[in-house]
């Protein structure tokens, strides 16, 4: 009787306290349950049941969305593109980070670099849509890297021409169809031309540039001087060479006898020129449509063409630091000895790394890879800053098409919860794939 | 996540370059050329970093430039000029009231989803790990599952939803989405966190008649302590530069810097003044917390890089 009632006095206060313990553990979880159920699970089951009606939502129209993703061209431009992305961006932030985090473990400032590469992952997408806003910035005067590329052309190409040059009317220079000048006249050697041009602006004019001279011909040569006809402060007289001209140098002339170039020269400073050694007869000097091409601008970055590779740029920039520090984690974990072992033998750098390295990195690779696929396909801010605004249309990807669709004007959000789910499928894969490696890591 | 997790914080330095030992066998040529090649490494290091710094240092530049010399000519020429620069664009963007609101709009986003982000995923994480109760493994399973969906998919519905609540537009609106979409990711990195402390730990402390939530915040909480550095950075680095999310949920008196500034791109060219010290006040913030936390700021962002 007494233990009869210990156990059953026990029973009760035991399942009490067990009641007691669940509650608690309730407790701890519910405030995140119900986020999460609110704002995530129920979403998904609308989106994917809203995808499944029309525009206004009112008709059920089956998988017509789901096909007229592939039918509208707006939305097969944004797949193109987000297939772009995919297959191209992680493909280069993994063989860059590579390539870095190998190199940069034989100099001694190794840290500060990681540092710097690291640090635009701090910075948000919009921050350094603006930043490459200003990189790409077409104008070579404004824009760092069209500066850079027009600054190596013209190292290689000569940049010095005049647009905007143009003889005064009736100074005896005629234009030809080709958008050269010709003097109007017939030249003989022992003779000596004055080319007077106007239209070059001050600030344009090369800083070599002397006053202008010309000189007597020799009787087998012609000379002549290319000059800007034009005196600063007014008061010069038209084709005459005035005290305060200047010679137009860098200018290409030509000596044209019978339709054929036979004398090339370039001008010096004093804008002079002379072809020697000149057969008796009549020439006419000529100033080729080259000297007057419009100077080379750079490329045009944000066009059409070029957007999507210019946005994967800034990507990258904003990527490699952890592709880089990710790989160079995995790098410091391989067998030290079987890379000294493998030098010691003769093996060269490159060979250690191609037969050595990147095999035993091959999972860390993987790794790299997989992330960057994710974080890619949901890429927004990035081109919705970056494109400007008629190049939108051009650069669009999933994510971008999915906002533009809903709520940017569109308004279509049966098409709009399609892409979305679409997303959240091609998402799947990649995701398992991590969360079954981070499991395994931590168990 | 094993190779990330130990990933050596980039604040200590690396293995130091191996020293030029002696190598009898090699020939007199390979140190010649090992010599040569370090040469050719440290020069492509040095482009590649001239080539990531160059951009932020055009915006800075760029930022203490007035409008005029924006309009005229390219950030490089303040290099040779300095007296270019001044600060003025940051005290017109000081005294701009749209921007000074926006900045604090997004202190009172960020900070209150990453506290809350914390504690929610703190006490979930504890619960699914060491508390009984119906279900606990599927549903953990549940909330993994839920890692994958991107905001997106969430845009659309939650609009409706915060709609009928009046929470569209409200800065509470905005912190809600961000803490339930950032709740997988943190449940899941601290319940793994918090399942590897000793079970006799947590005995001892039961032992010795403590409550669940006094073992939770006298013995969980600072063991956790690294995990939870990590996330609270992660996460607020997530908000506080998240666009997408603000430029559906907020109206213009509760947008954050990011929209605030994202609303004046369009006009890009004309208002460089405005954009560019802007930006860099949007930047500023997370590069100062990068450089404070660098070893948990690393190992935040690679851990979260699974979402």
């Amino acid at each position: 009787m007494t233990t009869l009632t210990t156990s059953v006095g026990a029973a009760g206060p035991r399942r009490r306290a067990q009641r007691r313990r669940r509650a608690i553990a309730v407790a701890f979880v519910l405030p995140a349950l119900l986020l999460l159920g609110a704002l995530v699970v129920y979403p998904v089951l609308f989106s994917v049941g809203r995808s499944f009606f029309d525009a206004a939502g009112t008709r059920f129209v089956g998988g017509e969305n789901y096909a007229e993703m592939f039918r509208d061209p707006a939305t097969l431009t944004a797949i193109r593109n987000s297939a772009i992305w995919v297959v191209v961006a992680p493909t280069l932030l993994t063989g860059l980070g590579l390539i870095l985090a190998v190199l940069v473990e034989k100099v001694r400032w190794a840290t500060a670099f990681k540092l710097l590469l690291f640090m635009p992952m701090a910075v948000s997408f919009l921050a350094a849509g603006i930043i490459f806003r200003l990189a790409y910035e077409e104008d070579p005067d404004k824009g760092v890297l069209n500066a850079a590329v027009v600054g190596v052309h013209d190292v290689f190409e000569d940049g010095s021409s005049y647009p905007t040059a143009r003889p005064r009317e009736d100074q005896g220079l005629r234009k030809a169809p080709d958008g050269s000048y010709g003097t109007a006249e017939a030249v003989s050697p022992g003779s000596a031309v004055t080319l007077g041009l106007v239209g070059v602006p001050p600030k344009e004019m090369p800083a070599e540039a002397k006053p202008a001279s010309s000189a007597k011909a020799a009787a087998d040569e012609v000379r002549g001087v290319v000059y800007l006809d034009f005196t600063p402060g007014g008061g010069g007289r038209p084709g005459v060479i005035d005290a305060a001209e200047r010679g137009l140098p860098g200018m290409a002339v030509e000596a044209v006898r019978d339709g054929g170039t036979v004398a090339t020269a370039t001008t010096a400073a004093d804008g002079s020129f002379r072809f020697a050694g000149l057969a008796d007869g009549t020439y006419t000097v000529k100033l080729p449509a080259a000297n007057f091409a419009p100077p080379y601008e750079g490329v045009s970055w944000l066009g059409p063409a070029l957007v999507t590779p210019a946005i994967i740029g800034a990507y990258l920039w904003i990527w490699t630091g952890f592709a880089m520090v990710l790989i160079g984690a995995g790098l410091s974990s391989l067998p030290r000895d079987a890379l000294e072992a493998a030098r010691m033998d003769g093996a060269s750098e490159w060979q250690v790394f191609r037969r050595i390295t990147v095999p035993l990195l091959a999972p860390v690779l993987t790794v790299v890879f997989v992330t960057l696929v994710i974080n890619v396909m949901k890429v927004f801010d990035l081109i919705y800053i970056i494109a400007p605004g008629p190049v939108q249309e051009d650069a669009t990807v999933l994510a971008t098409q999915m906002w533009l669709v809903s709520f940017g004007g569109g308004n279509n959000q049966g098409l709009g919860s399609a892409l979305g789910v679409l997303l959240l499928l091609l998402v799947i894969p990649a995701m398992v794939f991590n969360v079954r490696r981070f499991r395994r890591s931590q168990s | 996540m094993s190779a990330t997790v130990t990933a050596p914080p980039p604040s200590q330095p690396s293995a130091p370059p191996p020293p030029a030992r002696p190598v009898p066998t090699r020939p007199r040529g390979g140190r010649l050329r090992r010599w040569l090649g370090n040469g050719l490494v440290q020069a492509f290091l040095a482009v590649v970093g001239l080539v990531w710094i160059t951009p932020v240092a055009g915006l800075l530049l760029s930022s203490l430039r007035s409008a005029n010399d924006n309009a005229a000519s390219g950030w490089w020429t303040a290099l040779t000029g300095p007296g270019q620069l001044s600060l003025d664009n940051y005290t017109a963007l000081l005294g701009n009231a749209g921007i000074t609101r926006a900045f604090w709009n997004t202190v009172l986003i960020s900070v209150p989803t990453t506290v809350l982000v914390v504690v929610l995923a703190a006490l979930a994480g504890y619960a699914f790990a060491w508390l009984e109760f119906p279900g606990r493994d599927w549903i953990f399973l549940a909330v993994v599952a839920l890692l994958v969906v991107p905001v997106q998919v969430g845009l659309l519905p939650v609009a409706k939803l915060f709609g009928q609540l009046g929470l569209f537009g409200t800065i509470p609106g905005v912190v809600l989405f961000h803490v339930a979409y950032g709740l997988p990711f943190a449940v899941f990195l601290l319940r793994n966190y918090f399942a590897d402390i000793p079970r006799e730990m947590l005995e001892a402390a039961r032992m010795d008649g403590g409550g669940e939530w006094r073992i939770f915040t006298r013995l969980v909480l600072p063991v956790g302590r690294p995990a939870i550095a990590s996330l609270a950075i992660f996460q607020f680095l997530w908000v506080w530069n998240d666009m997408l999310v603000a430029l559906l949920f907020a109206d213009s008196s509760s947008q954050p810097l990011t929209v605030e500034l994202q609303s004046q791109v369009r006009q890009f060219g004309s208002n460089i003044d405005v954009l560019a010290p802007g930006a860099f006040l949007s930047l500023i913030v997370p590069v100062v917390v990068f450089f404070a936390f660098q070893r948990h700021f690393v190992q935040g962002v690679m851990a979260g890089s699974v979402k």
